[in-house]
Parts: C-alpha cells; structure tokens; sequence
C-alpha cells in the first residue's frame, strides 16, 4: 500500500493526557490502574481511569452531545496541539476533503445506562434531556468529532469491538486512495460504563487484581478508558523521522464470539497481510505492541500467531500501564507505537512480573531505549475481528523504494 | 467530483412486506401489489446449532440477507470481504441490559453481552460463512447504509476485492423507542464487484451530493425508507428493481448524500445498456 503519515497524533488514558506524559510514564514504567469505585459497579476489578473526565462539559455549542464519551473526546482533542493541526488541515485541503473515521464499542451508552434509571414512575419513559442521537447512537462520536472541527467529508464511527481503534486506519486508506478525501482525523474513545464492566465480569475475563498480561498468573483484564487521535494525510515531508503507516491487515477468525482462535489463525492472518501490505518481511520489525488483553485465552492465541512468524522479536503488551480501552485500545496503541518509533525507545510490559514461559516471547518487562524503524502492533476483538497495523520511520520507506 | 464504481451481482431483502429480492423486485416494479405485514426473518440454517440459539433477530436478519445475496451473486462467501452497516444493535437486549443495569442485581448473562456489541452481526456471519477475509463494521445513525456504501464501494475501487456490503435495523422497545423510532426490521445486501460478471445486474458509479434524497413515489414504500435507516437503500433497490438506467440519491449525513447512477446490464449481451 501507499504509505500515509501521521502528520499529528495524541492520546490520552489513565497514564496521562497527551503524549509528554504517556511517554513518560511508559519510560518510567508507572501504569495508571486503580481499584474500581466507578458508578454502580460493586465489582473487585481495577480500573483505567482518565483523571478529571467529567471536569468539563463539551463546548456550549455541542451540548446536546454531552456525555462523559464525548467529555474524553474533547478533553483528547484539545491535547498537543490536535485541535489546530485540524484547523489548519481543513483550512488546506477544506472541510469537506476531510474524513472522521473514529471507534468506539460502547459510544455513550453510560447516558442511556443514567437516563434508565430516571425513567418516569408512571409510563417509564426517559428523562427529557436525553438525547438519544447524540449520545447512545454509535455514530455520535464521529458525529461530535465532525461537528467540533466543523469538518463536511464522509464519517463513520466503526464499532468491530476491540479492534475498532485500529480499523478505522483502513477505512480511512481506502477513502484517501480512492481520492475522496485527502485526510483523515482518525482514532479511538471509548470511556468506562457499566456495560462493559458487567459484560466482561459476566464472561469472568475481569482480572482481580491489575491485569498482568503474558505473565504465568494472567487472570483477565482491567477495563481502561482513553481518547487517542491521529491526523492521517498523504506523505507530507521528506523528513526521516516522520512517522508513516506502511501495512494493515484485516481478518476474521471465523471460530467464536468471545473466544479467540485456539492457534491464533485469524491474528496470524491479520499479521501476514499487514507484513505484505507493507512490503516488509518479519525480520523487519523491530518491536511488537502485543493486543495482550491478559486473558489466558488471548495471550496464548496471539503468541502462537506471533511464533509462527517471527523469532525472537522484543514485544510487550501497554494495556498493563493503561488498561484494556477497548474500541479505543488500537488507535491508543497505535500512538503508543508512534512514540516508541519518534523516541526510538521500546516501552516495558507494565505489570507483568514473570512471562509465561509456556508462550515464549521476548516480552521486554523494562523500557530501553533501542533503534526502531518498523513496529507492528495488533488489535483483536469479540466476534474474531483482528487488525494490524505497522506504522515506521520515514527513511525505511525510502530504503524500501530504493531496493525495489 | 471523485466517482466509485463497482457492478452489483446479487441483493438480498428483507423487510416489513418484503420477504425477498424476487418477490420485493414484483412490488417495486408494480407486478404485484404492496401488502403491508411484519417482517419474517427465518433463523440461519448456516450455524451451528449452540450458535443459532444465541442468535437474535438483528443477526438472523443480518445472515439470511447477507446469504441470499451471495447466493444470487454465485459467490462463496467465504472469500468475500465484508462491510456491515447498522445504526443499532439488539434493541431488545439493549433495553433489558440497561434495566437490568439501573436496578440491583445487575449482574447480566454472557449471552446478552455477546449479543450487545455492534458486530455481533459481523462475528456471527463470519463463523456461519466460514469467511476469514476481512470485515468492517460501521455505523452512521441514519444514513448507514451510505456509509456502508461508501466503505464497500472502497475495498471495491481501492483494493479489488469483491465486498458484500449488510445493512440492517431493527426496532427498539419501549422506552427507547420513544427517542429512537425504528420501523419493524428491514436489511439489505448487496454483493459488488470490481468487474462485470455474467450475473451481474448493473454498474452503480457512486459520488458525494449535496442535492435531495429520492423519496419513493409509493406513498407505503415511503413510510418503510424512513422508518428504519436501512431501507434508505430503497431507492437504489427501486432502480435495479426497474432495469432502467437512472440517478437516486441516498441519504448519508446530515450536509451530504450519495448520488448513485445505476447502469443496466443485459445479461445475454454482457454490456452495459444505457
């Protein structure tokens, strides 16, 4: 595939919002779960919490969107300058050149979850100020992130569970390719309810204590929450440390709604397209942001994809330090992987104490600084939709078309 | 004005009064008259029995449109790519989730979970098809189909695949179908491709508009395109229903929509007739 840039990117999550603190904490190896005191939830669970999420509402102008997912939106928006690469993209290409292509799994149904239990006595019916549209629909993340930028191009909020964060790469290539748009605000939020939080304890893949993923006493996840954005164009500059996505890769398992295929054959599917996509070999990459969910089940599924085509590469899973953001997870760990390339370092799995010797992985437990030009990093899901993505360094590209 | 282009091999229809792609081709034609009945949609046989108790309607609905489109395309479906397009999910489930959430004992059961998230539709399809290529899943309240339009016509254009595109609704109960009124059930599949086939029905180019959408000149028909966000597709089933050439415009967002210009295809001549 043609390679596109990622001219400006952010993330915010429970290890910090924006990217000087992300990077620190990944650097410094100090994760950002607690234990759960979020709504309702009376579950022995810890939790990725974004600080201060509820702090402000949305933009006075928005306000029919205000809800706590698009609260975490805003409040990743307006990190590291997004907001003003945006502007300054549609004010290049114009507004409507300019797709929003954001996952998200839950959307804003903690509103209907609240609006539920204001219901009339009588009748039952749903508080007034609930707007539906808004909030609960899937569409209202991108509808919001749309409106904010007061973007006109397509839109489209993608919800394929987990891997929802890094499939909007895809669409959002298809649509620049075929000449619809010549950008793309891309991402991931998705914020904590109780949705979820019952959900996954109900199929009892909540960890009691801070998930531990590739460890020999992984026990299950922590849910987080996060908002992580990237601005996708055409390869802009020359300059060899810009950060380029080189190859995605997109595949169905075919096997269970919640289980992953026993020997990772959708993930290794995933993998081997976005290695061709990318005109890369294996050998390649130098580091690999694991999906490491931390359930036995995934881990050992992903590291037999891992096995069958790689030997020995350093990897580690992030959602140690940020928890599981789930719709959110492959856009926050795509810029977790950006990061890892712009400062050429390899972030240690946080929490993990002893790799399971059983899935045999160099699984990095410290963060190092090392020479990184391609990474590859996954994103799996419910219903066996798997999505990866190798984003690399500008010069690698220029290597590779000097060698064809 | 960028134009996409992909050829339509096989539809597949479910809706209030529609039972299939034949017989919804006799009512949009005027071969036969509309009968206004709820939509039937009949569990997929494709599944492994364990599988097909779990299933709800949304993803019954999903898998018989999606197979009789592939079946009319004489496609196996287990190489095509995939585009699922819904603004909701399990509207029943949703509500009872949500009850369940605001009273004490909200501890609900794994199958309500599995069947709450948006691709249950894609998950399920895919273990029924045995279909490990690629899939997305996406949502854009009231304009999803064109969304989902714009996403296949993409892994048409852009990647060269064959792409069969599902878009489906189906109604909330009370109390949120007071803020979000979906009609009944309605799902549309269409198989694309990036080459004529022999089978194929027409040529569709596809661009961005800003000019209004088509509204049906059947009044019943009319009152099914809005009621549920997958039968915007109607006025594009309504041309390919004619077999003659012309422009529909198909509602997607808010400021935009989808101009589709469907070209017939003779199938004993292979071209395109216009």
């Amino acid at each position: 595939m043609n390679p596109l840039q990622l001219t400006h990117f952010t993330a915010t999550s429970c290890i910090g919002r924006g990217l000087a603190p992300t990077l620190q904490a990944l650097r410094e190896r100090r994760g950002g779960l607690a234990p759960c005191h979020f709504e309702r939830a009376e579950l022995q669970t810890w939790i990725g919490a974004v600080a201060g999420v509820d702090d402000a509402p949305v933009r006075a102008d928005l306000r029919d969107f205000d809800c706590r997912n698009h609260r975490l939106a805003q409040l990743g928006l307006t990190q590291d300058g997004f907001a003003d690469a945006v502007a300054a993209a549609a004010t290049r290409y114009g507004a409507a050149r300019i797709g929003v292509f954001l996952g998200t799994s839950t959307s804003g149904i903690l509103e209907t979850e609240l609006a539920y239990r204001q219901r009339a006595p009588e009748g039952g019916a749903l508080p007034a100020d609930f707007h539906y549209a808004h909030t609960h629909n899937g569409y209202a993340l991108a509808a919001f992130v749309r409106a904010y930028f007061a973007l006109e191009g397509p839109a489209a909020s993608i919800s394929s569970a987990c891997s929802s964060g890094a499939k909007v790469f895809g669409s959002a290539r298809r649509m620049i390719e075929a000449g619809l748009i010549d950008a793309a605000v891309v991402g991931g939020v998705d914020s904590l309810c109780l949705t979820t939080l019952y959900g996954f304890n109900s199929l009892e893949l909540l960890s009691r204590e801070p998930c531990l993923p590739f460890d020999v006493e992984r026990r299950g996840i922590s849910i987080g929450e996060a908002a992580a954005f990237v601005l996708l164009e055409r390869r802009q500059r020359a300059d060899a440390d810009a950060i380029v996505l080189l190859g995605i890769g997109e595949s169905s398992d075919a096997h269970h709604m919640s289980s992953p295929h026993p020997e990772g054959l959708g993930a290794r599917l995933a993998v081997e397209s976005a290695l061709s996509a990318a005109g890369l070999a294996p050998g390649d990459i130098d580091y690999i942001n694991l999906h490491g969910t931390a359930t036995p089940g995934n881990d050992a599924s992903e590291s037999l994809a891992i096995h069958a085509l790689f030997d020995g590469t350093p990897c580690s899973s992030t959602k140690g330090a940020t928890g599981h953001t789930l719709g959110a997870a492959g856009a926050l760990e795509a810029v977790i992987s950006a990061l890892a390339l712009r400062h050429q370092f390899i972030p240690g799995g946080i929490g993990t104490r002893q790799p399971d010797p059983a899935l045999d992985l160099h699984y990095v437990l410290e963060s190092r600084d090392a020479p990184l030009r391609a990474v590859l990093t996954n994103s799996f899901g419910f219903g066996g939709t798997n999505c990866s993505l190798i984003l690399g360094r500008a010069d690698l590209t220029h290597e590779r078309s000097a060698r064809r | 004005m960028t134009v996409l282009s992909a050829y339509v091999d096989g539809v597949g229809v479910i809706g209030p009064g529609l039972a299939n792609w034949s017989q919804t081709v006799d009512v949009l034609t005027g071969a036969a008259a509309y009968v206004h009945a709820p939509a039937v949609v009949a569990p997929p046989a494709a599944l492994p029995a364990a599988e097909r108790r779990r299933t709800s309607r949304p993803v019954k609905l999903a898998l018989a449109v999606g197979t009789e489109a592939a079946l009319a395309a004489a496609r196996d479906a287990t190489t095509l790519c995939a585009v699922f397009a819904a603004s909701g999910g399990d509207g029943e489930n949703c509500h009872a989730i949500c009850d369940m959430l605001a009273g004490e004992d909200r501890y609900i059961s794994p199958t309500r979970f599995h069947n709450s998230v948006h691709n249950a539709p894609a998950g399920y399809w895919s273990i029924a098809a045995k279909a490990m290529a690629a899939s997305n899943v996406l949502c854009a309240h009231d304009g999803s189909f064109a969304a989902g339009l714009l996403e296949s016509l993409c892994q048409v254009v852009v990647d060269a695949h064959d792409s069969l595109l599902i878009a489906s609704d189906t109604e909330y109960p009370r109390p949120l179908s007071d803020v979000r009124p979906v009609h009944d059930a309605f799902g549309v599949a269409l198989v694309l491709a990036p080459r004529a086939h022999a089978g194929s029905l027409a040529r569709i180019d596809v661009q961005l508009t800003d000019a209004p959408a088509t509204i049906l000149a059947s009044s019943a028909l009319e009152t099914i395109r809005l009621g549920n966000p997958a039968a915007r597709a109607l006025p594009l089933l309504d041309m390919l229903a004619s077999r003659r050439a012309g422009t529909v415009v198909l509602d997607y967002l808010d400021d935009l929509r989808l101009r589709v210009d469907v070209t017939h295809i003779d199938a004993r001549l292979g071209s395109a007739q216009t």
